[in-house]
């Protein structure tokens, strides 16, 4: 069965607005996804009929709100295939592995080791630099190979029976490279290394079975997954998120306070302190539904399908250079460019008049511009409902950038 | 297409690349990175004994704005001192829409930017980077 894209795009009220003239060619869903409306209608509906504060309160609006956030909480978890209490709400992707990074840091010693790759994006480098300051731990990074992998073949000199936790990108939000977890956690595991991913970039395009991929640490963020905006997911063995100190201090994470001491709820609630976001949390899970509704067969084809026009398309203009894996083996929609003689900032600002969103410059991943030298790139990332016009609007305007730009 | 920020005046003094390179020798250098896009200049000058300056270069990774804007400035800097590096900042403002008034050539050429916030930090990068230099 092929994906209905017409149908799909009719989900999403924003794609058929029309600014300065121009309709939306949405092609920077790696920043940001747009929503739909079971979601707009799901955080409509608690607004509006279940506004409330979440746990505590006996009243019946209490009631609803904490009967919404929760049925969130088992949607994400029914979406990543674990079971319900082992879902953290937290602010975003970045929050939840900063939690991680502070949390399960703090059992870590001085020596132990953190292994990372040079195509991380900048928050799953910087909460283990922090932690090294703070913690007296050693960074280890995997390097990348010019396809823009990361490159296993270094694990066995890296990984050291130091290394307590490995932590990389499923989905490269620069290259759109697919990890090879299977090798990663065989790899980890006979060290007794832990594993974390961060799936920003994975689970915009389709349910997870995460126990059959033997991962400790998941994290992701819900406004790339076609959720609201400060809300994010981090999911952890129960048993190594019920060993970790708490993140943030505060109400609905204890057990029992007194002047004296305070003892944790257990996870998930010892990880979500003061009142979380309510709203949000709907939302997710809503988009969590919504993505779980669809035929995610037909939508890789129909995205590598799009992949496909669109490198063949660049390739016709002369002077553009993929970056990132050829072909469409083990990757998702997340294509970076160059153009040779015209930086990426004016490819999208060009893209821009055209009514093309991209994203353009280090993707917060300059360890990865570093590495090939680069000020950056054009990344076109795609989602479930995108189609064959928005490609070839961006490619009529790298094909304009290159006429007039250089 | 919908507006026109790449206007042949802007494009033509970035591909002039009026003052690119380095100095042997400078008596001052400034580099100016913007963390939001990556953007970096650095501005090589030699000052003559009032603090004007005799010659300048530029090294720029960057846009085309802020090429442009680099080059502007290595045309019109020599014999400046750092009140006239000031006056050029002030006329760059302009361009931008940030002040009121009107901007003289050369970065009058940058009044296409004003409609666009997110790229004027592109223009004024190498001015800060000279302002850096000559403090």
């Amino acid at each position: 069965m092929s994906f209905d894209v017409a149908a799909g795009r009719g989900q999403f009220p924003i794609l058929s607005e029309i600014i300065d003239g121009l309709p939306i060619h949405y092609l920077d869903n790696g920043a940001s996804a747009q929503t739909p409306l079971a979601v707009i209608d799901a955080v409509r509906r608690y607004e509006t009929t279940g506004r409330a504060n979440v746990l505590r309160g006996v009243h019946r609006l209490a009631e609803r709100a904490t009967e919404s956030y929760e049925n969130a909480r088992a949607q994400v978890a029914s979406f990543l295939g674990v079971p319900t209490m082992e879902i953290v709400f937290t602010g975003g992707c970045t929050a939840a592995i900063n939690l991680v990074a502070f949390s399960y840091g703090a059992l870590l010693k001085p020596g132990d080791r953190i292994l990372l790759s040079e195509l991380e994006h900048h928050s799953n480098i910087v909460p283990w630099q922090l932690l090294r300051a703070r913690s007296g731990i050693e960074l280890d990074m995997l390097p990348v190979t010019n396809d823009g992998r990361i490159d296993l073949t270094a694990l066995p000199r890296l990984l050291t029976p130091r290394t307590k936790l490995v932590s990389l990108a499923h989905v490269s939000n620069v290259t759109g490279a697919l990890l090879d977890v299977r090798a990663v956690v065989e790899a980890a595991k006979a060290v007794g290394a832990k594993v974390m991913l961060d799936g920003a970039q994975r689970v915009p395009h389709g349910p997870l079975d995460l126990p059959s991929l033997g991962v400790d640490f998941y994290a992701f963020s819900g406004h790339k997954a076609y959720g609201p905006n400060g809300i994010g997911v981090l999911w952890g063995r129960p048993e190594l998120l019920d060993a970790m100190p708490p993140f943030m201090g505060g109400g609905s994470m204890i057990g029992r306070v007194t002047l004296a001491e305070t003892t944790w709820a257990p996870s998930p609630r010892r990880f979500e302190a003061g009142t979380p976001p309510i709203g949000p949390a709907i939302g997710l899970g809503a988009a969590c539904a919504w993505m779980q509704a669809l035929d995610w067969t037909a939508v890789h084809d129909h995205e590598m399908d799009l992949v496909q026009r669109l490198m063949d398309g660049l390739q016709k203009i002369d002077g553009t250079q993929l970056f990132g894996p050829a072909g469409l083996q083990n990757r998702y929609p997340v294509v970076s460019f160059l153009l040779d003689g015209v930086h990426p900032h004016d490819v999208a600002q060009t893209l821009d008049s055209f009514g093309v969103a991209v994203r353009a410059g280090h993707h917060c991943a300059q360890p990865l511009m570093e590495r090939f030298d680069l000020d950056g790139t054009t990344r076109v990332s795609m989602a479930p409902y995108n189609d064959s016009s928005d490609i070839d609007a961006l490619l009529a305007g790298v094909a304009h950038a290159a006429k007039t730009l250089r | 297409m919908s507006d026109q920020l790449y206007q042949e005046r802007i494009v033509a003094l970035a591909k002039a690349r009026t003052g690119a390179g380095k100095l042997e020798n400078p008596t001052k250098t400034a580099r100016r990175d913007n963390p939001l896009c990556g953007d970096r200049v650095i501005v090589d000058v030699k000052l003559d004994g009032d603090g004007r300056i005799a010659e300048i270069a530029h090294q720029v990774r960057g846009c085309l704005l802020c090429q442009a804007s680099a080059s502007a400035l290595s045309a019109v800097a020599v014999g400046r001192d750092s009140a006239g590096i000031a006056e050029l900042r002030h006329d760059a403002e302009r361009a931008l829409g940030r002040e009121p008034g009107e901007a003289h050539e050369p970065f009058a050429a940058f009044a296409p930017v004003a409609a666009h916030k997110s790229r004027q930090e592109c223009v004024l990068l190498p001015l800060e980077a000279l302002k850096d230099a000559l403090a």
